[in-house]
């Protein structure tokens, strides 16, 4: 199913800004997951079918959940459905479901709060409560899937009321039940298995590296390595899996940019992945695969972790100290993502008179925020000081797009899926039309899964557009 | 003893013991809902950026939240105009009851008397326009239930009721102040005979006793979000967010 056969018009919105869609009741209620195969969903200590008393057992979690969640228990509450958030979820702006405003997707979960949580909910109709049943875990399953947790909604909401820990805790309580969906329990399945969230094996990975190096050497002339599993190098590079096998040209920037400085640097097979799928799952997950990001670094001995361009391996970041422990054997600041590197390097004089914008006057670059690291992680103008650095041509998007108030992809928190592919598209209209109105034909930005959807949702809504690295465009520019 | 007065005596029992009631889950309710969120810990990092750096920095910012609605400010204008005004009057409203429950009254509540009029009329205008909204627009039509529609009408029979006794069906006032200072020094004495302002008194302790229960506990909730309140200390140096249900490192 396409959205083509609804009525979503490819219309150039005005001023980039599109307008909110008149309501379509059920208009993206058939878009939904590919239920999870047992071989994973066993792989990653879930439950591999339907448990039997699963409502029961739903409660039961979910009560657990208000006990150790202070944002769950608070955000149950307080909502006063003012509707200030009706209008900001991308995935309403594009499918014009109401059940993906994100008061409507959060009221799922809190009319079985107040079922079975408040003295109201016990006693009737007028309080807006409902059973957990079929029907609802139905709908659980189909619009909590349709959230990228992007956050967005909290940037507008008058309590910060943060859409994405609710849908955190509803996939956390489906999971314990055996609801989960193909694609997060694959993915989760595969790092436990081969380190990466694209199941590359190490002896791949390995192969892939030796093939950049010749290549990158036969084009600038120079030795630039892309080491793996060197023991003590200086800096253990977690970049997400996807940056060595389909954005090459950002994990070319790694290496080009450690060259340049002269750092010994290296991946490791036993964990090339930062992206952390467990964020779409449970917290069991998300802690068992973050994990491997020290132990990773820990038997190859190195002196600190750089994350590479990811959003969801920036918010596993920050958990990192939380969820697996001090970080105080790595040389601070920790946890530290490559912009900030980049940024302290180029602040430092590292690359003075080594660059030469004019190498991407080809290009006129717009930048688009992904989620996690504007919202979650504090990385607003790292990006954009690298990108004054190396571009001539730099063009914001309209104002309410960018920053904290950026529009998801639409394919983040585990959407990145082929079966999703029309709320993917819906979901990245918004983003879309205000990179048309830029008219820029590069969009830079740090985030794999962006780098993945973008390029599709692009060439979707006809904007025609590069998309790629940050790092892509600095060390093009670069002098070797 | 005749009939009317042994049934006034009843009617006079029946508000004092509905009185103490509605004060009891108001302050019951709010303390066990306000006791479960600081019970409950928040297991990681969570806060919206961009944010403050430093607690001091996350409290202005919830005071910001509470005192002035930036992110409300930032979706809708029209919306943050009503609801701001609304509270404002609210807060006023609230200020000058004062002079019902202390003796003596503080000068400042005396001042009010020449503007609580205008905040009486400002309050029911923001109720009606605030009803409006919920009805007017799609979008807010569609989310907008039962309780919603409730909340606003409760509101608006007392600010209605609250103005007729104050201003045009006058109660008097030394009745007044009589009852609710005899509630608060657990000498009770009947309230005054006045239909109006028992209907005005009936419909504040039925919001009494709904507050803790319903989505008007926002007022307490606002200081309890974790996306607003925790300052971003990922990177300093010696910081560490420590989950209080789990602190082993992973297996």
């Amino acid at each position: 199913m396409k959205f083509d056969e609804t009525p979503i018009v490819k219309d150039p919105a005005k001023e980039g800004i599109l307008s909110p869609p008149k309501i379509r009741e059920n208009a993206s209620a058939a878009v939904r997951c590919y239920p999870s195969k047992p071989k994973d969903t066993q792989a990653i200590g879930l439950p591999g079918e339907r448990v039997p008393d699963w409502q029961e057992k739903a409660i039961a979690k979910f009560a657990e959940l208000l006990e150790k969640n202070k944002a769950l228990r608070v955000y149950m509450d307080i909502c006063v459905r003012c509707g200030a958030c009706t209008d900001k979820c991308q995935f309403y702006l594009g499918t014009g479901d109401p059940q993906n405003f994100p008061v409507m997707r959060a009221e799922l979960m809190r009319k079985v709060y107040r079922r079975y949580f408040t003295p109201a909910g016990r006693m009737g109709a007028l309080s807006e409560a409902a059973d957990f049943d079929e029907a609802m875990l139905e709908k659980w399953y189909t619009y909590f899937y349709q959230c990228s947790e992007c956050r967005r909604c909290s940037v507008f909401c008058p309590y910060g009321i943060d859409t994405a820990e609710i849908t955190m805790a509803a996939r956390e309580i489906m999971a314990s039940i055996g609801v989960s969906t193909k694609y997060v329990t694959e993915v989760v399945a595969k790092v436990y298995e081969r380190g990466n969230n694209l199941g590359i094996p190490p002896a791949a990975w390995k192969d892939n590296c030796e093939f950049l190096e010749q290549d990158v050497e036969e084009e600038t002339g120079k030795p630039i390595r892309f080491p793996v599993d060197d023991y003590g190098a200086d800096i253990l590079l977690v970049p997400p899996s996807a940056d060595n096998f389909a954005n090459v040209d950002t994990m070319v920037g790694y290496g080009k940019l450690f060259y340049a400085l002269g750092i010994r640097w290296t991946t490791s097979t036993y964990c090339n992945e930062g992206g952390n799928f467990g964020l779409f799952l449970n917290y069991q997950n998300l802690k068992k695969v973050n994990k491997r990001i020290i132990d990773a670094a820990r038997m190859l001995n190195v002196k600190t972790i750089i994350w590479g361009e990811c959003g969801h391996a920036w918010r596993g970041a920050i958990l990192t100290p939380t969820l697996n422990g001090p970080m105080d054997m790595f040389d601070p600041p920790y946890p530290y993502h490559i912009s900030q590197f980049m940024v302290k390097m180029i602040r430092q004089g590292a690359f003075k008179g080594r660059i030469d914008k004019s190498a991407n006057d080809d290009y006129i670059v717009t930048y688009h925020d992904p989620c996690n690291t504007a919202r979650a992680g504090q990385l607003l103008d790292e990006p954009r000081e690298i990108l004054q650095h190396c571009v001539n041509h730099f063009i914001e998007m309209p104002r309410n797009t960018i920053r904290e108030k950026t529009y998801c992809c639409g394919a983040g928190g585990g959407l990145l899926t082929d079966e999703l592919m029309p709320i993917r598209m819906a979901g990245g209209k918004p983003r879309a039309m205000a990179v048309k109105h830029t008219g820029a034909n590069y969009l830079a930005t740090i985030c794999a899964i962006c780098k993945a959807q973008l390029p599709e949702s692009m060439h979707y809504w006809d904007v025609p557009v590069k998309v790629g690295g940050t790092i892509d465009l600095f060390t093009r520019a670069l002098l070797l | 003893m005749d009939t009317s007065s042994v049934l006034w005596t009843l009617f006079s029992v029946f508000y004092i013991g509905l009185s103490y009631f509605a004060a009891l889950c108001l302050v019951f309710g709010l303390l066990s809902k306000i006791y479960g969120y600081l019970r409950t810990p928040m297991p990681w990092p969570e806060v919206v950026t961009p944010a403050p750096e430093t607690e001091g920095g996350a409290v202005l910012r919830v005071a910001g939240d509470v005192l002035i609605f930036p992110n409300l400010f930032k979706a809708d204008k029209y919306l943050w105009v009503g609801a701001w005004v609304f509270h404002v009057a609210l807060a006023a409203i609230l200020f000058r009851h004062l002079r019902y429950f202390t003796y003596p009254v503080p000068s400042l509540v005396l001042y009010m008397e020449t503007v609580a009029l205008f905040f009486g009329y400002l309050f029911g205008l923001t109720i009606l326009y605030l009803f409006w909204r919920r009805l007017a627009l799609p979008r807010s039509l569609y989310i907008s239930n039962v309780p919603d529609y409730f909340a606003l009408i409760l509101l608006g029979g007392i600010a209605a009721s609250g103005i007729l006794v104050s201003y045009w069906l006058h109660v008097n006032i030394v009745d007044v102040k009589a009852y609710i200072l005899g509630l608060m020094t657990l000498r009770p004495v009947s309230p005054p005979a006045h239909p109006l302002f028992l209907v005005h008194l009936t419909l504040v302790l039925i919001l009494m006793i709904y507050f803790p229960f319903s989505k008007l506990l926002h007022a307490g909730g606002v200081f309890f979000s974790p996306a607003r309140n925790q300052p971003y200390k990922i990177q300093n140096p010696g910081h560490r967010y420590v989950n209080p249900w789990d602190q082993s490192v992973g297996d």
